[in-house]
């Protein structure tokens, strides 16, 4: 009882809150393997998993008991604190992230001032992890997946923030609820439809997927930053890999589809319903496109990308100025 | 090698023999400058069986099955080969309806080759999707071939003198089906693939191949008409029943694996071509040639007989010196040429290159690995 006056109703709510965090996270992380697995399936002609449980539901949990199970390998010739870390490294901002997305008007953990701002900051950190992965494993097929990945998102990060901005001079505020409010009449994917096609190209690059997922490009680099990981460290990139979609999707969501807005359906169900339909997108992209090559990836952020994103930001400005 | 000639800012990346993208076992060296290759060596053997000492040691016929496993993508074509150069040897002429039979069944087993080389050279250029429709495709002739062969890839169904078991009307229905089905499937190919932009980014420019180096390194095949050289064995030096069929030799112009590609595509229709024609004209008659001995003692001479594989040339010399053995059987076989001059183009080139370009080639290991 102590405790609880001590932490008052905030502390509570956020303790219940990560609890809840790391429930959803697990849980959208084997629905999302299941997800892309049978989505996969389909795009390609065959079922995809069906054996365990109906459709195969429950394949996805049977896969992981398997991965818990597994022995974890550290090869000999590692950087043993930085090898142990990455894994964790890539997990945490990853979670704290959930903090401020805003699932429906009451149902987050801590409306914050920064939100927006807080979600890109954390997301960056998941290079480092990257880097500290492909370094310490003393393999070079890692690093050249950590290189790789370190251009690659230094490069897509700028016009991924710019494209943001130009939201946030719209709506006048980085709170995620407000942005949300400002949608009232128009979802801003329709005031701001190269800014959407900028994001979700950013937002795919971001949380390396094909056609830019060449820090872990298989024809090339074997596995990439995690070739040398087994076992529930492998696992752990793997749910963040899945995690950081639905965020990049629910930051999409938020700032274009009008957030939880929608008839009839409580908020969270449009919320979800938004952000597994950009997902899908996402997952879309991945069995239709082949793999850009690395120089051209960085080309064409720089040299298409971050001008593009200038220029929608500009014209954002020019407009509300006008208006 | 490995230590001589390194300077400070390079360093050995070592892709294969176990690397999703080698197609095989075969392991290549690449001297790495960042992401840029300075130099690269094959290093080949992993998948060595002794194909030609076999030959030694047996008879003509118990040689036959070995043939179906050199290439086993294109399997029928070395079993055309070698037959064709035994019937040679011991002057055997074979039937006119197993000679169509023969080249309708080694068409549609050049189509599975170029199918299977056309999904797994998307896979290595990270797209996973194609793989499956082409397997999708690749499965009815596998049916179809099953039907006659027998076999659905190491086939060993050309004999000494034919074919030893006739095509039915079931084959011919099944096989007019498949190959309107396929023409049907290639919207789709060229929609979704051949107007990628960025698969047109990753093979326009990329892996060029002279027309003088290739005639250096004797290159064959799909790889060469790629570089814009008319070279197809069944055009010039016609052999079996190719002669009597209508089809064009598909080239490129530029040499890079963007031509490769529309090459092989092209192919594939110029398959269907001759298989149509074939199947309307086919006659009727033996599919076996009387008088093939049984025990096959050719008299001394030397023999050699090139067809054209889905990889390029392959060649089989045979010397006998009047034994049930042969004294020497040496095949030439295509991959081996096209992988040397492979290995030359990667020259400054990324990593994700060498695996288009590898990929482009469609070299078969154990083909080298003879």
């Amino acid at each position: 009882m102590d405790l609880l006056t001590h932490l008052g109703i905030e502390g509570v709510r956020m303790i219940v809150g990560l609890v809840a965090v790391i429930a959803l996270v697990s849980v959208n992380a084997l629905f999302l393997i299941w997800m892309e697995r049978k989505v996969a399936a389909h795009m390609q002609l065959r079922p995809g998993p069906m054996e365990v449980g109906p459709h195969g539901a429950i394949q996805t949990v049977a896969d992981a008991v398997k991965l818990m199970g597994k022995e974890l390998i550290t090869p000999e010739e590692v950087d043993r604190p930085i090898y142990y870390l990455a894994p964790i490294v890539v997990f945490l901002p990853v979670l704290l992230t959930f903090l401020v997305i805003p699932f429906s008007q009451t149902w987050i953990i801590k409306d914050m001032n920064v939100g927006i701002v807080l979600i890109l900051a954390f997301s960056t950190l998941t290079v480092l992890a990257i880097l500290m992965a492909g370094w310490a494993s003393n393999n070079k097929y890692s690093v050249f997946g950590a290189l790789r990945s370190v251009a690659q998102n230094i490069a897509y990060e700028i016009p991924l923030l710019v494209t943001v901005m130009s939201i946030i001079l719209m709506v006048g505020s980085f709170k995620l609820t407000d942005i949300v409010a400002a949608q009232g009449r128009y979802w801003f994917i329709l005031l701001q439809p190269l800014a959407f096609i900028l994001y979700i190209i950013c937002a795919t690059a971001e949380t390396n997927r094909t056609p830019f997922d060449l820090p872990e490009a298989e024809s090339e680099l074997v596995a990439g930053f995690h070739t040398e990981y087994s076992g529930m460290r492998f696992a752990l990139f793997f749910l963040a890999e899945y995690t950081n979609m639905f965020i990049v999707s629910a930051v999409a969501a938020v700032l274009f589809l009008g957030g939880w807005r929608g008839p009839i359906l409580p908020g969270v169900v449009w919320f979800l319903i938004k952000v597994y339909a950009l997902i899908f997108l996402i997952m879309w992209f991945r069995w239709t496109f082949p793999r850009v090559r690395f120089d051209q990836l960085v080309t064409f952020a720089w040299k298409i990308l971050i001008p593009l994103s200038f220029v929608n930001l500009l014209l954002t400005a020019l407009a509300l100025k006008i208006f | 090698m490995i230590t001589q000639g390194i300077e400070e800012k390079t360093f050995w990346l070592n892709l294969g023999p176990q690397h999703p993208s080698t197609h095989g076992v075969l392991r290549i060296l690449l001297e790495m400058d960042g992401e840029y290759i300075a130099s690269a060596e094959p290093v080949i053997g992993y998948g060595h069986r002794a194909h030609e000492h076999m030959a030694e040691n047996r008879n003509y016929h118990q040689f036959l099955p070995n043939m179906g496993r050199v290439d086993y993508l294109h399997a029928l074509a070395y079993n055309h080969g070698y037959c064709m150069a035994v019937e040679k040897l011991i002057g055997v002429v074979v039937p006119e309806r197993a000679e169509y039979i023969r080249v309708i069944t080694n068409e549609l087993n050049r189509l599975t080759s170029h199918l299977l080389w056309f999904g797994a050279y998307l896979m290595d250029l990270g797209a996973f999707t194609p793989f499956l429709y082409c397997f999708d495709d690749r499965e009815h002739i596998l049916d179809l071939l099953d039907q006659v062969t027998g076999s659905r890839l190491t086939y060993c169904y050309y004999r000494f003198g034919g074919v030893p078991k006739d095509i039915d009307d079931d084959f011919i229905f099944g096989t007019r089906a498949f190959i309107k089905r396929l023409r049907s499937r290639w919207v789709d190919y060229h929609n979704l693939v051949t107007k990628n932009v960025i698969f047109i980014h990753r093979a326009k420019g990329v892996g060029i191949f002279t027309k003088e180096q290739c005639q250096l390194y004797g290159i064959t095949g799909p790889s060469l008409r790629g570089s814009g050289i008319p070279y197809d064995i069944r055009k010039s030096e016609p052999y079996s029943a190719y002669p009597l069929f209508d089809f064009e030799i598909p080239i490129g112009e530029n040499g890079d694996i963007y031509d490769r590609y529309i090459v092989r595509l092209q192919e594939m229709e110029q398959s269907c071509r001759i298989i149509e024609q074939a199947l309307d004209k086919l006659p009727n008659g033996p599919i076996m040639a009387e008088k093939v001995p049984k025990r096959i003692k050719p008299a001394v001479g030397e023999v050699y007989q090139a067809v054209e594989t889905a990889r390029g040339e392959f060649g089989t010399y045979i010397v006998s010196n009047g034994d049930i053995k042969p004294y020497r059987i040496k095949l030439r076989v295509p991959s081996f040429g096209n992988l040397s001059l492979m290995v030359e183009s990667f020259k400054d080139n990324l990593v994700a290159d060498v695996v288009a370009i590898l990929g482009s080639i469609d070299v078969v290991i154990p083909e080298i690995d003879r």
